[in-house]
């Protein structure tokens, strides 16, 4: 759109551009870059190498690394799985279940979460299990990690849902579909793609978060990103920074994807 | 075998109710097998609302329905052997159209083989054999719409139900679908109950209509009853064209009443239920069942003045304004042009009825 409300058109819109692009994406650029560094040096460049990521598969500290690295897929894989499960229904019910007394509440107390400061989230879930006596361990982890994961698999989920009108369920039980089969034939394949983006969202925000992790898990278990803080405080090493581009490769390949498949279209 | 004789659907002393509204006031009437029968009203009428009641979609909050003398109302959509053609279609998107045809006979028990080669049939049947493995967003409206007719066919309901499904399509389109829809019909056999706001629709392909209005039924009758009789107001206003005019009743005789305008116009009608002497009425005349001549041919001729001629391709429509009274709007064919008169502006003229085309309502 070009006009005299183009927002080019504005004196230092190319350099606020430019600043603003800097500062988001120019620490992650060193970090990938100097990951491939061959210097035992964080700063000084002697040349391209996989050094580091040979060091962090074969290392001193690869073993710490991997068992970090499972746990934090396991809980992430179930972890998504569980909240995209009560998200569907939780958004079924609430884009399907008609005007019901608080539905505006729910909305709120599902979504939230997301709004929280994460690391009141964190001290409250920590005080809920002293609270209740449970020893924490991978599984104050997972609890804690399905918890905060709903309202993210929530969103791409309703939004999608509220792009469906009724009037398919509706044709498919005037069909003679039970409403089980209207929601597994109709209604579920439709929603498909908010569900992948929503279990890919969850996902990567389980496998990302450290704030709660660090709060809930218990002594001797880490996941990948306690784990990277664990060794970070015992001085940077140019491993750190293999391990970090790893996971920023897997969290860009799996937002990307959410994205792709959240504007997806089984319908063409 | 559909037996004319045998009421399909049965509507007794239906309600609905949503809290303190009342959508649907106690309705009552019954469809015949094999029957075009129209639900015909203007949005917020209540007759969707009825047509859902009997697809399932909306509960009953008082009285009963049945189909084919079985208790319908209290049956979820899925046990009634109606079928609805939705006013957006409401096509499967994620499916062929093969396989949104074949769903309903699925859902139904058939083998997978079986329900697509009838959905086949049915596809052969509204003339898209070619379309089935395209998805519905790759059909254009007309098509989808017949899609979403072999769909509701498919399965072979006792009754089809069609909410207002031309809606979406341009008026040529429609017109074809029209005469289509007709043909269908006459060839399954099956009951349809068509639910249009448009009038024109409902008089071309309907056995019956039931006018409704604010909840109730107007009038229940065939086109030309409901065209040439209008048991009221409303009918006589909403249907086609009408000259609505108040006038008094100064007698009323075996073939009709005589009764005055202002302006000392004297005319004649069909009296309604409800007529009496000295009663103030309405006297609605289509404009068609007007001419215009120089001198009176009846004594019921009333003078006026031509305002105008419009000309609107099949017909000219004159405006003549009556002395010391209303307007009349008197319709002329072309095609009559040989034994009608056209007059300019200014002319003046006397208006005359043809003979027991006016009609006197109460209300």
């Amino acid at each position: 759109m070009k006009g005299p409300f183009d927002l080019r058109s504005y004196t230092g819109f190319r350099a606020i551009t430019v600043l603003c692009l800097i500062v988001l994406y120019a620490p992650l650029i060193v970090v990938t870059v100097y990951s491939f560094n061959a210097s035992q040096s964080l700063t000084n460049w002697e040349g391209l190498s996989l050094r580091w990521y040979a060091d962090v598969f074969t290392g001193p500290e690869s073993g710490k690394f991997k068992i970090a690295a499972r746990n934090s897929f396991v809980i992430a894989l179930i972890a998504a799985s569980v909240a995209t499960a009560i998200a569907t229904l939780a958004a079924t019910g609430m884009v399907r279940g008609g005007r019901f007394r608080g539905r505006a509440l729910s909305f709120g107390l599902i979504s939230l979460p997301i709004m929280v400061p994460e690391i009141v989230l964190a001290v409250a879930t920590l005080i809920f299990f002293n609270a209740i006596g449970f020893d924490r361990g991978l599984l104050t982890i997972l609890l804690a990690h399905i918890a905060f994961c709903i309202p993210f698999a929530y969103l791409p989920i309703s939004a999608r849902m509220q792009g469906i009108e009724d009037s398919y369920e509706q044709a498919a039980m005037d069909l003679y579909a039970t409403r089980r089969q209207a929601f597994t034939r109709i209604l579920l394949p439709l929603m498909m793609p908010g569900i992948i983006s929503g279990f890919l969202l969850a996902f990567i925000v389980s496998l990302d978060d450290f704030i709660i992790t660090n709060f809930v898990k218990g002594a001797g278990v880490e996941t990948l990103p306690t784990a990277i803080f664990g060794s970070v405080k015992q001085g940077i090493k140019p491993n750190i920074m293999a391990i970090s581009t790893l996971l920023l490769a897997v969290s860009v390949v799996m937002v990307t994807l959410s994205y792709l498949v959240g504007k997806s279209d089984n319908t063409k | 075998m559909p037996d004319p004789e045998q009421i399909a659907i049965d509507v007794r002393g239906a309600v609905k109710r949503y809290g303190d509204f009342v959508a649907l006031k106690t309705i009552s009437l019954s469809i015949m097998d094999n029957e075009f029968f129209t639900l015909l009203g203007p949005s917020g009428c209540g007759k969707t609302t009825l047509l859902r009641m009997i697809a399932g979609f909306e509960d009953v909050t008082e009285g009963a329905i049945y189909l084919f003398d079985e208790e319908i109302e209290t049956l979820p959509p899925n046990k009634r052997p109606v079928n609805t053609v939705f006013q957006n279609y409401a096509l499967f998107p994620h499916m062929t159209v093969l396989d949104n045809v074949a769903f309903g006979l699925e859902m139904r028990g058939a083998s997978r083989p079986e329900a697509r080669t009838r959905a086949a049939e049915m596809l052969e049947l509204v003339q898209l054999g070619a379309f089935a493995a395209r998805k519905p967003a790759q059909l254009s409206g007309g098509q989808q719409q017949r899609v979403a007719l072999a769909r509701a066919l498919a399965p072979r309901p006792k009754v089809l139900l069609l909410d207002e499904p031309l809606s979406a399509l341009d008026l040529k389109l429609r017109k074809a679908m029209q005469l289509e829809l007709k043909h269908l019909q006459r060839e399954t056999g099956i009951t349809f109950i068509f639910v249009t706001h448009d009038q024109e629709e409902a008089l071309t392909m309907s056995d019956r209509i039931a006018v409704m209005s604010a909840g109730e039924l107007q009038q229940l009758g065939s086109p030309s009853d409901i065209y040439e009789r209008p048991a009221n107001m409303f009918v006589a206003d909403f249907i086609g064209e009408t000259n609505l005019l108040d006038v008094s009743v100064d007698r009323v005789d075996a073939d009709g009443a005589t009764c005055h305008l202002g302006g000392g116009h004297v005319l004649r009608g069909v009296a309604g239920d409800g007529v009496q002497a000295g009663a103030q009425v309405h006297l609605s005349i289509r404009p068609e069942r007007l001419f215009m001549s120089e001198t009176p041919v009846a004594a019921d001729g009333l003078r006026g003045q031509v305002r105008e001629n419009i000309f609107v391709g099949t017909d000219i429509t004159t405006i003549v304004q009556l002395d010391d009274g209303p307007d009349f709007v008197v319709r002329t064919s072309n095609s009559d042009r040989g034994n009608k008169r056209i007059f300019d502006p200014g002319t003046a003229v006397f208006v005359n009825m043809e003979q027991g085309a006016a009609r006197l309502l109460t209300g």
